[in-house]
């Protein structure tokens, strides 16, 4: 039978067909396969992809997704969430972030909470929207609350070029970029580990080229397939890894490779070298300190850094989720959001517990939306 | 939704580096501050928050848009107008 591809699907990314035709190749294939394969899906919007299209009950019995810890939102430590609710309620302060960041509860509540209490928080679709702000409010201070992975560290790029150049004296920063190779390299290297091969991050991967994960495949020994964020994509990527363990190969490829290179955009990657600088760890939400795994800005644009301008009342105390809350071991693969005792009861995206079930990628909302469980 | 919809350049405003684009049938800007390849109006460029982050080969942007459709001309005016608005902006995928 002849490979099929993407491009020869003219009905589409989404076609039931298709998808159905996939399935019978991945049926085929894993008759074949020696013993049970997970894999992990390292980012959120693919747990949504799966979830959404019911992709995980279309696979054979010996192949499993295990969802990563891909979505900003949920590995955002509370102490982090503190900081910005606490620089939100000063005085002269505006504080602007993006995504569902704002109704992630910290220890004092979240940020729509700080709202409520005159705290002035601003959502934007683009981070170029707070020159903006800035613009319209000379005589406040507009902190950045900035969010994400490699996909949106080149966008808080974009906007520090913008404040430098312009002179912007208003505009300060409150970084939590995060980066994608530090946290699978740690769960890789847990005792419980159960992850033999990963699905790559989408837009994480147009960043940053998909070189960024040999180090798994030669170091490892696990497959590693960049994929779109289609269903179609997600199921092309799963039989490609199939035909890797079938065929005894271990390799790097690039499904999305309509988006993805194996160098990635190197304007953005510039701009990132130019502005930040490794931390020497981050708190990651349910996987603990990962040295290494975020960025900071660089000492010679620390006039610019709102953690160390607001050093003095920004709290260094690490803060633990609530007991209940599983979301770690989700996020390392070894539990699933119907194993927590209080999923869909006493949380539930109305009334979250943990971020897991607030941000509309995380794995618990995906489940408790689509999940075919309740 | 991550629809991730390929978007066309219309028009370059070059001395703020920023196009507009058309995403079926949805105009909005988009900042270029991040693209390193040449783009023209005509070339199909992939968005996230506001940024243009590459440029997506015509004939699988194509492909792609193509499906989009079907769902879309489902939808409302309103419901298209803010499904696709929302489409990028959301920061939480990797
Ligand atoms: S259901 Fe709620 S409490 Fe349980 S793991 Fe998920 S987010 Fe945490
Ligand atoms: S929250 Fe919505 S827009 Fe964002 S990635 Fe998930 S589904 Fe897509």
């Amino acid at each position: 039978m002849s490979e099929l591809k993407l491009k020869d699907l003219y009905d589409g990314f989404r076609d039931p067909k298709a998808i159905k035709a996939l399935k019978k190749l991945i049926d085929e294939e894993s008759l074949k396969l020696p013993r049970k394969i997970n894999v992990m899906e390292v980012c959120g919007g693919h747990t949504h992809t799966i979830m959404k299209y019911g992709l995980n009950q279309l696979m054979p019995k010996n192949i499993e997704f295990i969802h990563g810890p891909g979505c900003p939102v949920c590995v955002m430590p509370k102490e982090r969430i503190d900081h910005a609710y606490i620089l939100s309620l000063q005085d002269d302060v505006i504080l602007v972030t993006l995504g569902d960041m704002i109704k992630v509860p910290g220890s004092n509540g979240s940020l729509q909470d700080a709202r409520s209490k005159g705290a002035d928080v601003r959502f934007v679709y683009s981070p170029l929207d707070t020159i903006k702000i800035a613009l319209e409010n000379p005589t406040k201070k507009i902190i950045f609350f900035a969010i994400g992975f490699e996909t949106t560290t080149p966008m808080t790029a974009a906007l520090l070029e913008h404040v430098t150049k312009n002179k912007i004296e208003n505009i300060l920063f409150h970084i939590n970029h995060i980066t994608v190779p530090e946290p699978m390299r740690v769960l890789l290297e847990s005792d419980d580990c159960k992850i033999d091969a990963f699905i790559g991050p989408s837009h994480v991967s147009v960043i940053t080229g998909s070189k960024i994960y040999e180090e798994f495949v030669k170091n490892y020994n696990k497959p590693v397939v960049v994929a779109g964020f289609e269903p179609v994509d997600v199921m092309q990527s799963i039989l490609a890894l199939t035909k890797q363990f079938n065929e005894q190969r271990c390799e790097l490829e690039i499904e999305y490779s309509r988006a993805v290179s194996y160098d990635g955009n190197l304007a953005a990657q510039r701009l990132n070298d130019k502005y930040f600088t490794r931390a020497t760890h981050f708190r990651w939400r349910g996987l603990g300190d990962i040295p290494d795994s975020a960025l900071r800005l660089k000492d010679e644009y620390s006039y610019l850094d709102a953690e160390i301008i607001y050093k003095d009342i920004l709290p260094n105390k690490k803060i633990d989720d609530h007991k209940l809350c599983i979301c770690g071991d989700i996020m390392r693969g070894v539990a699933k959001p119907n194993d927590c005792k209080v999923f869909g009861t006493a949380c539930k995206p109305s009334s979250p517990l943990g971020s897991c079930m607030v941000s509309s990628e995380g794995a618990c909302s995906a489940y408790y939306k689509y999940g075919n469980l309740l | 939704m991550c629809l991730s919809i390929p978007s066309k350049i219309t028009s370059i405003d070059e001395k703020n580096n920023i196009a507009t684009v058309d995403t079926m049938g949805v105009e909005r800007q988009a900042s270029l501050d991040l693209i390193d390849q040449e783009v023209k109006v005509g070339d199909y460029v992939l968005i996230h928050i506001g940024f243009a982050m590459n440029k997506i080969d015509e004939e699988d942007a194509l492909a792609s848009l193509e499906v989009y459709r079907e769902i879309i001309e489902k939808m409302e005016e309103d419901d298209r107008r803010q499904a696709i608005l929302e489409d990028d902006a959301c920061a939480n995928r990797a």
